[in-house]
């Protein structure tokens, strides 16, 4: 009868310590989206600047100009690990990429120093989304194995944690296709 | 680190065996230990200044901070201090007694030589050293084989005096056969643990190669980088052997000639094998 009460203290035991290890990598991961988020907004108020500038040399390229603008207002607009955001920030920098093909046949835009270092700080803030998303997305992985493992599951079940969705480029034609540049 | 210790063991075992007197040695041993210890805990500080370094802005350096900062996001650690020497021989290290109080280090001649993809590949690496603790690891390893030595000298005496007293008791042979194992042992007890610790600087050699291939998701990167390293190889101008086996590459240029069993790094081809198959 004693053994029973011991492998039953035991039981209660490793489900607390399964239950707090689900608890650490769920909040894990809600940081590393939120560091995510800190490098979108950096690259929304990035955004305007350099509008502004390609306009000042490219006033034809209308086309270009409202892509980039309408993107950012879409991705500024949802919120959260969805993959509806991910989706708006991967259009977002679909648009950008447009945007810098099209600066490519301006070669008094190309000399301006403001624009070249607005474009150094938007790949940077680019290369710092990449990464971002790397350290959200091993997060996610994480997490769902750990949700997924038996017998963790079954904790996981009780205790209702749900797995994450990688921050991904899902199957979105527009944002995968090639850029376009016409001179 | 390890020849350091050797060296201020095996003086201490000389001055103890001549003067007669087991303490010189126990002292010579808890005195080196300490000194690592010592050098662990400020190694971010201790090595800045051994090695002439200045710190790299990032207007200065701008792909090289860019790349430790997105690395460091990637890896999910605290951006680490970044430092250059100005040294022609390519060669990088990272130091610090944890995430917090990290150092990354390169040299001119490293920035010259390689490309992004390469630098970020070493970057990587440097950082994987930092993330996997391995400086509190190898400080530890230190300390356990000052212990070695320590508790090796112990039985050897005991046993010589011990059985000495005793000897008109008993002459059994098996008696006598296990003190000259005992003897043999408390001889090789000290070596063998310094060769397991270059063992183990190597293994985490290879782990490091690996996380910083993870983190890159590019292990080409680093292969080239090593590749290019290797090829350069020229003795730096400034060196300490203390801190020689925190270096991606020897410092002191040495290449094929010491590898092997003594040697603190892999040889290049095998680093290479691993991260790229061939």
């Amino acid at each position: 009868m004693k053994y029973l009460w011991i492998v039953l203290g035991v039981v209660v035991l490793w489900a607390i310590y399964v239950f707090n290890r689900f608890v650490s990598l769920r909040n894990r991961t809600n940081e590393a989206w939120a560091d995510i988020e800190v490098q979108l907004k950096r690259r929304y108020d990035l955004i305007p600047n350099l509008v502004n500038s390609v306009k000042g040399y490219a006033t034809h390229e209308s086309a270009a100009f409202e892509n980039v603008t309408k993107a950012r207002s879409a991705a500024m607009g949802a919120t959260g690990p969805t993959g509806a955001h991910a989706q708006a920030e991967n259009m977002l920098s679909g648009a950008l990429k447009s945007l810098f093909a099209v600066a490519e046949a301006y070669p008094e835009l190309k000399a301006n120093q403001n624009f070249l270092a607005l474009q150094n700080e938007l790949s940077d803030t680019e290369n710092k989304i990449q990464a971002a998303r790397r350290f959200y997305n091993a997060n996610v992985r994480d997490l769902n194995t750990a949700i997924e493992s038996f017998p963790g599951n079954i904790v996981a079940g009780i205790f209702r944690f749900t797995q994450k969705e990688f921050f991904d480029l899902a199957d979105n034609d527009a944002a995968q296709g090639p850029v376009e540049v016409k001179f | 680190m390890s020849v350091f210790l050797a060296v201020v063991i095996g003086i201490g075992w000389y001055f103890s065996y001549y003067y007669g007197d087991p303490n010189i040695l126990y002292f010579f041993v808890i005195f080196s230990v300490l000194m690592n210890v010592f050098s662990y805990w400020f190694s971010d500080k201790i090595v800045l200044k051994l090695a002439g370094a200045k710190e790299a802005k990032r207007e200065e350096y701008f792909d090289l901070y860019t790349s430790v900062e997105n690395l460091s996001i990637t890896a999910g650690l605290p951006m680490p201090k970044v430092y250059v020497i100005n040294d022609p021989a390519p060669n990088a290290f990272a130091t610090g007694r944890d995430k917090k109080h990290a150092v990354v280090v390169v040299t001119s001649g490293l920035l010259s030589i390689l490309e992004k993809n390469e630098l970020e590949g070493v970057i990587a690496h440097e950082l994987s050293h930092i993330g996997n603790r391995d400086m509190l690891l190898s400080t530890i390893v230190v300390v356990l084989v000052g212990f070695v030595t320590i508790i090796a000298d112990v039985f050897r005496r005991n046993l010589f005096f011990g059985n000495l007293g005793r000897s008109r008791d008993s002459d059994n042979k098996a008696g006598n056969l296990l003190m000259i194992v005992g003897i043999v042992l408390s001889i090789l007890a000290p070596i063998f643990a310094i060769l397991i610790q270059l063992a183990i600087s190597r293994k985490r050699e290879f782990l490091a190669d690996a996380s910083g291939a993870l983190l890159t998701r590019y292990p080409d990167g680093l292969a080239n980088a090593l590749k290019k390293i290797s090829q350069h190889s020229q003795p730096m101008t400034r060196q300490s052997s203390a801190i020689a086996h925190l270096y991606i590459a020897d410092p002191k240029g040495l290449g094929k000639k010491f590898s092997g069993l003594f040697a603190t790094h892999p040889p290049v081809e095998e680093r290479v094998q691993a991260l790229i198959g061939r």
